[in-house]
């Protein structure tokens, strides 16, 4: 997948003028905030749980050696294997191997943000062997060939219709001659198409939530059931989740529980929650016979004990992605990779590289907004912050940027010279405003007078006034 | 150096320092507790309160109830079920004790065969180790009396559950799956509704991959 990252400006200018996409980031900021604020209004315990959910991480990621180890000998004594992964590229090597081990000619997947990661689909089809997704939302954009542009809704900009284009396009093969238009419709031949999918599938692939140190059971969370059918038909189940996901004990994970479908889609509960550890069971009539757990750490390891460390917190339900000003104007592909709004924000310039997803800090408007609906209570906006120092301190911004920092700094400095300028600007301003008082063109800030006029000041700066006792 | 030395070192040499600091007692300590976090109050009702919210929050999620005064009532109101909802009175159940101890030919309509769930099968029956209140959820666990595939194959999934096992939290599920001695099972689903998707254009449908329709019969406990 292409990284856009470094075009963020022009990516979100072609999203603004995207009417489709406008339509259906209002109906995401209508239904998901919405909904959100009810289920959390009606648990009065809510906020209290957010509090106890946070330390649980805090806990974990301060203990996180300990609790990798422990997790993989349960795994191991469940009779399953744990392979450890550095980066994306060792993740992929592993899947694939994995996958040929089990002369798998397709894989069901369901939606795992690690697989987007580490570009998964790709390699494996590169190898022949041909990925499947199962979540809807994930396999609509895979016929489409878009990354996902929400971390939990990924086809959420696409409309009916160009599902029915898509449907219509790619199920022609399957024997499917009728474009429907209707969303019950389309799922059902959604449904029918990925059934026999299911079943064809000599490997499952899945995410995790959590993995869980207790038993060495890890956690799907899903609405449609796909990750079930992913992980019981096929005979291996292969997991890929990152470092972060261990929780201790099923009560650790419980209380995370009831604080993630509530902050991700507005729900009590997801309609599945499943747990699952090992291969099947003797005398077991299903379920598969191997499991593997690829654990990938990919840039994890180094924000411990570091100024990102929080960020290790998050359980991906979106909350700030909804939230978000700037999420809600430009959507998720104006982004340019796979982790969008603040929490990509802060996620990706460490999995990246601050040099081509150094746009993404300074698309905020410091709100703060990300931060108070964080389930987990990670300080988004300082964090971003962070990183906009860092591209100050490592000299990435551009140069009219740091010209007019170094020019800002300069005049901070100096206070005559400041009440000098601001004297000069404010007359030289209400001499060009007129008699309207409004300024319509403007050397330098044509990305104000664009769109609107300039109002002018009256003719004297603050600072006059202030001392002519005018307050 | 493995993959795995070089993440634990990474991770270790990360942690060297903080604030925190590691606490290898903790973690033993918190594993062998396993307590529960904060509990809401809506999860500590008493049993009639438990039961009330129990429907009253499986029915908000699209799942129906019906409720009997014994066992022997279960397979009548499963045909009642079907024939109301035009559906074929085939189902495939669990090959499990509990469903077998149930007087089936009392319903002689209904033609029932024993087994793991199939494609083709269109209706389900299964039992459940709980009902949990709090969500409306039921718990069920895989194992020889109960294949997964039965959860969510079949468009149409019946779970014959006994109002004695409905719990407030999820946590006295886990407790009474500690104290059942039977280990970890490989899959424990927390069922709450039907499937469902919202991914075109952000409409709910159910039956997204999983079942249509989700049904409980609760058999009262006898008192």
């Amino acid at each position: 997948m292409r990284i856009t990252t470094p075009e963020f400006s022009a990516n979100a200018k072609a999203a603004l003028a995207d009417t489709d996409l406008q339509d259906a980031l209002a109906k995401l900021r209508a239904g998901f905030t919405e909904r959100r604020s009810k289920a959390t209004e009606r648990l009065p315990e809510f906020d209290a749980l957010c509090d106890q959910a946070r330390a649980i991480k805090d806990h974990v990621l301060a203990n996180l050696d300990d609790y990798l180890v422990r997790f993989e000998a349960r795994v191991i004594e469940g009779g399953g294997e744990v392979h450890w992964c550095t980066d994306a590229a060792e993740a992929r090597d592993v899947v694939l191997a994995l996958c040929r081990a089990a002369g798998a000619k397709s894989a069901t997947k369901s939606k795992s943000m690690i697989a987007e990661e580490i570009a998964l689909n790709d390699h494996l089809e590169a190898h022949g062997i041909e990925p499947i997704e199962t979540d809807l939302g994930e396999y609509i954009i895979q016929l489409a060939g878009e990354p996902p542009s929400h971390i939990i809704a990924p086809a959420v900009h696409k409309t009916k219709e160009a599902v029915a284009d898509l449907f219509f396009e790619h199920h022609a093969q399957y024997g499917y001659n009728q474009r429907h238009e209707e969303a019950a419709d389309l799922l059902e031949e959604a449904r029918q198409v990925l059934r026999s999918k299911y079943f064809e599938a000599d490997v499952g692939i899945t995410g995790a939530n959590f993995l869980i140190a207790e038993n060495g059971s890890i956690v799907t969370v899903t609405n449609e059931g796909n990750a079930e059918l992913t992980q019981i038909l096929p005979d291996t189940h292969i997991v890929i989740a990152s470092l972060e996901k261990i929780v201790p004990t099923l009560e650790d994970a419980t209380t995370i529980l009831r604080v993630l479908a509530r902050s991700a889609t507005g729900q009590e509960f997801s309609s599945y929650t499943t747990f699952s550890a090992g291969g099947r069971r003797d005398g077991d009539l299903d379920g598969p016979s191997a499991f593997h757990v690829v654990l990938l750490d990919n840039g994890r390891s180094a924000m411990l004990g570091g100024e990102f460390q929080d960020m290790l917190r998050c359980i991906r339900c979106g909350a700030c992605l909804n939230h978000c000003p700037i999420y809600s104007a430009v959507g998720g592909h104006a982004y340019g990779w796979v982790y969008s709004g603040p929490m990509g924000a802060v996620l990706t310039p460490q999995l990246i590289g601050l040099e081509a997803a150094g746009n993404l800090p300074n698309a905020s408007t410091f709100c703060g907004r990300c931060e108070e609906v964080c389930p987990m209570k990670i300080p988004l906006p300082r964090m971003m912050r962070r990183w906009r120092e860092r591209e100050y301190e490592t000299r990435l911004q551009p140069a009219v940027s740091r010209f007019g920092l170094a020019l800002w700094s300069w005049f901070a400095r100096h206070p005559a010279a400041y009440g000098l300028l601001t004297r000069l600007a404010a007359r030289g301003l209400a001499l060009i405003g007129g008699r309207r008082r409004r300024i319509g063109w403007l050397p330098g800030a044509a990305g104000w007078t664009a769109g609107r006029d300039l109002p002018a000041p009256e003719g004297r700066s603050f600072r006059e006034l202030w001392a002519a006792g005018k307050r | 150096m493995s993959s795995r030395e070089r993440i634990l070192g990474a991770v270790r040499a990360g942690l060297e320092g903080t604030a925190v600091g590691r606490d290898p007692a903790a973690v033993e300590a918190r594993l062998a507790a396993h307590a529960p976090g904060l509990i809401p109050a809506r999860g500590q009702l008493d049993a009639a309160g438990r039961l009330d919210l129990f429907i009253a929050m499986a029915e908000e999620v699209s799942t129906s109830v019906t409720r009997v005064g014994a066992m022997a009532e279960v397979p009548a109101a499963i045909a009642g079920y079907l024939a109301e909802h035009n559906i074929a009175p085939i189902a495939k159940i669990a090959p499990d004790p509990v469903l077998d101890a149930i007087p089936w030919q009392a319903a002689p309509l209904l033609d029932l065969t024993r087994g793991k769930g199939e494609d083709a099968d269109k209706v389900s029956i299964t039992s459940a180790f709980a009902g949990i209140a709090e969500t409306g959820t039921v718990m069920a666990l895989s194992g020889p009396h109960h294949p997964t595939t039965l959860n969510i194959l079949p468009e149409t999934h019946v779970v014959v559950l006994r109002a004695d096992q409905i719990v407030g939290a999820y946590e006295e599920a886990w407790d009474r799956l500690r104290a059942s001695g039977r280990g970890t099972p490989r899959t424990i689903m927390l069922i709450t509704g039907p499937s469902r998707s919202g991914d075109i254009e952000q409409t709910i449908q159910l039956g997204a991959h999983g079942p249509k329709r989700l049904h409980l019969v609760i058999v009262d406990a006898p008192s």
